[in-house]
């Protein structure tokens, strides 16, 4: 690292966006929960018990906090992230042990009047800890000790929050399969994850409605996205003949769109799922012929692909259907979303569902909002805040929300891009993949289209410890950016 | 430390494409939630609105002088909510309401018992203390607001003046699930008439429910009116009625009839207006108001002197002699007789080896004269020559003829009152003869009972004050009813229509000399109605029952110009001339003198310690 600081001031060495962002979010986050705790009985914004109230000296805490690290040495945070990261394993460790059950939980550390959360913190600690593991080493495939120390980094306070019962905070740390993967861990196994993950939400949350009657649109959905997926995989990695992956994309679909036709306007009507089994077994074939003629491994990949997809999406619903107690299979549906159920998790979707559907273009104004007013929505303040918004701004206002959000995170890749130090950059990763993650489960939820995960929403949601943490995670980056600038 | 290198340089790029296609993939799905569903909008306003009704005050009855009869009490239901008492001064609350503490923490108890309270929800305002009067309400209502958790519904009850008329007013109560499934308008806790005038007039009583929309939070709690009131709706009061009942007269009529199982009932004849309504035995209708009405309900049912039976509709009987006059205008109608026509009687009517007995009397008489004393002989002689007249083809047309004209009087079907629930009556028809006695096995001697009113023939009460009346109009009647006047919309004329009867008005003539006749001449049966003063006409009954005879007087007055008609009914009376006769009179001295003179009171003082409910009740 440079001795010699550049004549440039730290102040104009920050990234005015993402600060401004930054402050943008934070102060929407407030308004926000304002209106989610607004009261109709007694409108006492001061009120430092109150939900914005309290918010309000989380604000002023975390901007002290995130001024004061922007001031720290960068190279501080490169030689202390290993101390840090013990540090909070020490934390995660004494909350378990001490930490009374709040709303089933044993995640608080509780001083006095002063709750914190260190799961929250660990997620810059884990950061820091594995930006300096993969700065230094790099993802060393060839050195399998190095990868377990890796993924032992990444599992270690995960698992620890998972003893805690917070297993939507311990999923998010998976946030750094999306980093390893930048960093040279194979697409490949990341991909097939993506794959699987998919075939089993879509085959069982679609597998009790049907399509006209004798297709079940779970199957036939899974079916269709495995052979979109083989003819995408034929195109990337099957060179040798560029024509495969077109003779199996057009095999594939005109049959069943032929089907698809047939079924809807004759009354001979059949399971086009089996249509497309058969499609899929005839790609196989081509592919094992493709491998002998071509002499290439590739197109047997992706036949034994083929084949595992397909066995899994049957594996599933026999698993499912067989092995799987009622009260097991109705958990699992109920968080898929095909099952109604609307005293437990349905509800809270359901709830949430139409309070930012009843939003229409743009909402009905601010503090308006009687889905989330009136606390029909629960957890309205911090897992589903995203409801008020889109209940009070509408479209209009949720659709913004999310091009910011987005704005924040390409910019945030685009300043990762350019630091000089691997370390910096990796960290620069490790904030975009945690805060995308965030986004995703928690913005997926509240609009129904992921499982209810309970976790916030970056910068907007009620809670201290997470508004604390998120700030921490953003600073040391903006801090270690803008020292990139200054030592250019 | 490393810097950096271009290894894996576009793996970040396929990042931004990752997080740019979620992003898409989202706003897709908030346009599909927000822009092109319209379902959501609809929960959340049926989640969030709730619809406070507001009750509208039921129209309140005088009666045929302006007097209030029936009008509305503000009653007041304490409700707690017992999440928000935080902070009660107990011991204040306590001495507001006049209670003690014991009692305060019992109610809270059985509040919370959900045995006792099933809807029980510690969010919602229940039930603590309910029909605290006006003058309750008062210290309570000053002091309310440091009172958390207590609020106050206030609901009006049905209010009597006078403890009479329960039979025409009828009775309101909490509407049952047949009731909310017959009519929208109806929801579980609203009260609807359930009979007489109540029930009959409910949809102008009760007026429009008007809507306040609330907000209202998960838990139900109610947060302040939506959209500043401008979707509320005011109520409309329901509209008042103005009877045709004096309440004077009807009030002294109870009186009299206390003690005994009956009815009476008054007309005035040019309008149709009933006067006065009383079924004995009857009750105070400010019993069936209120937290103890239905055990009050269950004490009336089971009483053995059917009091909920509405007599002067509902129960009915063999007119017995009160009929003679019907039958003597049919008989001239047909021109059987004329009013001069004598029959003889000795001591009876003979025919078929049988004997229809008769009282003593001279003989022959005339048309007048057999009306005046009564006489079974020259009825039964002169219907059975109108039923085996020449003039007629056969037993089954003369019948038709004869029955034809009684059913013009107003007999055989219901009247079309404005109460519920009326009987018809029964006339039998020509199948009905022919059925028991085949089509050539009956003539005039079979049913021979039918020309004294006894036999088959069946009317109420209010049938044969109608027809009381018809005879005072010489010919017409107007249906009776009790409504005068509905305010802010006058008479309803679909109900009121003048029926006219089939007898040419010259034979009346005949007929009220008869009954003026009854009450002068020295064998008339009806000679202790008379009034010093008013020239009064009448005609008495007795209906055959199988303990003692039911006794039946009708009349009007005065003779040439009647401004009422009365028919007397008095269940095991005897002759109609013991009771029910100097019954009438001193309804008629009431009514069209105000009161009755001292030197008839002995006669008032004998009807009101009569005690006729222990002699042999009806089987």
């Amino acid at each position: 690292m440079n001795q010699k600081n550049n004549p440039i001031s730290l102040w104009k060495a920050v990234d005015i966006q993402s600060l401004f962002i930054y402050l943008l979010l934070i102060t929407v986050g407030w308004l926000t929960i304002y209106s989610a705790s607004y009261n109709y009985d007694s409108a006492d914004i001061y009120s430092f018990s109150s939900s914005s109230g309290k918010q309000l000296i989380w604000i002023a805490v975390s901007l002290v906090v995130g001024l004061s690290l922007l001031i720290i040495d960068a190279r501080l945070y490169y030689y202390m992230s290993y101390h840090s990261y013990i540090f909070l394993l020490f934390l995660l460790v004494l909350t378990i042990l001490i930490a009374p059950e709040i709303k089933g939980s044993r995640s608080w550390l509780v001083f006095g009047p002063l709750s914190i959360q260190p799961a929250e913190f660990a997620k810059f600690t884990t950061a820091l800890a594995l930006s300096r593991f993969l700065a230094d080493y790099g993802f060393n495939t060839k050195s399998p000790k190095r990868i377990v120390s890796l993924f032992a980094l990444m599992l270690i306070p995960m698992g620890l929050i998972f003893l805690q019962k917070e297993t939507g905070t311990a999923l998010v740390f998976l946030a750094f399969l999306l980093v390893f993967y930048r960093e040279g861990m194979s697409g490949v196994l990341l991909f097939i994850g993506v794959c699987f993950l998919s075939y089993f939400v879509l085959g069982l949350r679609f597998g009790e409605q049907t399509l006209w009657e004798h297709t079940s649109l779970g199957n036939f959905s899974v079916l269709l996205l495995i052979a979109l997926v083989i003819s995408g995989l034929f195109y990337r990695y099957h060179t040798k003949d560029n024509k495969t992956w077109l003779i199996i994309l057009l095999g594939n679909l005109l049959p069943v769109f032929a089907a698809l036709v047939w079924n809807r306007f004759t009354k001979w009507g059949f399971d086009i799922a089996v249509l497309q089994l058969v499609l899929l077994s005839l790609s196989v074939v081509y592919a094992l012929f493709q491998t002998l003629r071509r002499n290439s491994r590739i197109p047997a990949m992706i036949a034994l692909f083929t084949v595992l997809s397909a066995s899994f999406l049957y594996g599933i619903d026999y698993t499912f259907d067989r092995l799987l107690q009622p009260h097991q299979q109705t958990r699992i549906l109920v968080l898929l979303g095909t099952m109604d159920d609307p005293s437990g998790v349905g509800y809270n979707v359901n709830q949430a569902k139409i309070s930012i559907g009843s939003g229409g273009f743009l909402g009905k104004g601010y503090l308006n909002g009687t889905q989330t007013k009136l606390k029909y929505v629960p957890e309205q303040d911090t897992d589903f805040i995203f409801c008020t918004i889109g209940e009070e701004f509408g479209f209009a206002g949720s659709a913004l929300l999310l091009i910011v959000y987005t704005y924040l995170l390409v910019r945030l890749i685009f300043m990762a891009n350019r630091q000089r130090f691997v370390f910096a950059r990796i960290y620069g990763y490790c904030v975009v993949s945690l805060f995308f993650v965030h986004l995703l489960v928690n913005v997926g939820m509240v609009i129904g289209v992921m499982p209810v995960i309970g976790i916030p929403l970056p910068f907007l949601s009620y809670g201290g410890s997470s508004l604390l943490g998120f700030t921490i995670l953003l600073f040391i980056f903006l801090r270690l950016d803008a020292d990139n600038k200054r030592r250019h | 430390m490393r810097t950096s290198t271009t290894d894996f340089e576009n793996r970040g790029r396929i990042l931004i494409l990752i997080i740019v296609g979620v992003m898409l993939a989202f706003i897709v799905r908030l346009a599909f939630l927000q822009l092109f569903s319209e379902e959501y909008d609809k929960y959340a306003d049926s989640n969030a609105q709730f619809k406070k009704i507001i009750y509208p005050e039921r129209g309140v009855i005088y009666d045929r002088k302006g007097k209030l009869m029936v009008y509305n009490q503000a009653f007041y239901d304490i409700m707690v909510t017992p999440r928000e008492m935080q902070g009660l001064d107990t011991l204040e609350f306590c001495s507001t309401l006049k209670i003690d503490r014991a009692y305060f923490e019992k109610r809270m108890r059985d509040i919370r018992n959900r045995r006792f309270n099933p809807g029980y929800s510690s969010y919602t305002p229940q039930l603590f203390m309910s029909q605290l009067s006006v003058e309750a309400y008062g210290p309570l209502q000053e002091k309310l607001y440091r009172f958390p958790g207590f609020s106050i519904t206030n609901r009006s009850l049905r209010r009597y003046s006078r403890p009479i008329a329960a039979h025409a007013l009828g009775y309101v109560a909490e509407v049952d699930r047949k009731d909310i499934e017959n009519d929208a308008y109806y929801t579980q806790g609203d009260y609807s008439g359930r009979s007489g005038i109540e029930k009959m007039y409910e949809k102008i009583l009760r007026g429009e429910k008007g809507v306040e929309v609330m907000l209202r939070d998960v838990h139900g709690r109610v947060k302040g009116s939506y959209n500043e009131g401008r979707r509320d709706i005011d109520p409309v009061p329901g509209k008042d009625l103005s009877l045709s009942l004096d309440m004077d007269l009807q009030e002294y009529g109870e009186k009299l009839m206390e003690n005994k199982r009956g009815a009476i009932v008054a007309i005035e004849p040019k309008t149709g207006e009933i006067l006065a309504y009383i079924s004995a035995p009857s009750y105070d209708p400010s019993l069936l108001v209120g937290s103890f009405r239905m055990q009050h309900y269950m004490d009336l049912e089971s009483s053995p002197h059917k009091i909920f039976l509405n007599r002067p509709i509902q129960s009915f009987y063999p007119p017995g002699s009160t009929f003679k006059p019907a039958q003597g205008l049919v008989l001239l109608q047909e021109n059987v007789i004329t009013p001069s026509t004598q029959f003889a009687c000795q001591g009876g009517y003979f025919f078929a080896g049988q004997k229809l007995g008769c009282h003593n009397h001279r003989s022959p008489l005339n048309l007048p004269e057999a009306v005046s004393a009564s006489c079974n002989a020259y009825f039964a002689a002169a219907y059975r020559e109108l039923i085996d007249h020449p003039q007629y083809s056969s037993v089954q047309v003369a019948y038709e003829h004869w029955r034809k004209l009684i059913c013009s009087m107003g007999f055989g079907s219901r009247l079309g009152v404005d109460l519920p629930y009326e009987q018809s009556g029964w006339i039998p028809n020509t199948d009905y003869y022919n059925g028991i006695y085949g089509q050539r096995g009956w003539k005039g001697a079979t049913i021979i009972s039918n020309a004294i009113g006894q036999g088959e023939i069946l009317a109420t009460p209010l049938q044969m004050a109608n027809y009381c009346a018809m005879i005072c109009n010489k010919g017409w009647y107007i249906t009776p009813h009790i409504v005068r006047e509905v305010h802010g919309q006058g008479v309803d004329s679909s109900l009121i229509k003048k029926q006219v009867s089939g007898i040419d008005p010259v034979h009346f003539e005949a007929i009220i000399e008869g009954m003026r006749g009854a009450v002068t001449s020295p064998m008339g049966t009806s000679k202790g109605v008379a009034i010093p003063g008013i020239e009064v006409c009448g005609k008495t009954g007795t209906a055959e029952n199988p303990g003692v005879d039911h006794s039946i007087f009708m009349c009007f007055a005065p003779k040439d110009d009647p401004q009422i008609c009365m028919l007397v009914f008095i269940e095991n009376g005897g002759f109609g001339a013991t009771w029910a006769v100097p019954m009438a009179s001193l309804m008629l001295e009431k009514y069209l003198k105000g009161s009755v003179a001292p030197e008839r009171k002995w006669m008032e003082n004998r009807l009101l310690n009569a005690n006729l409910m222990n002699v042999e009740p009806k089987e």
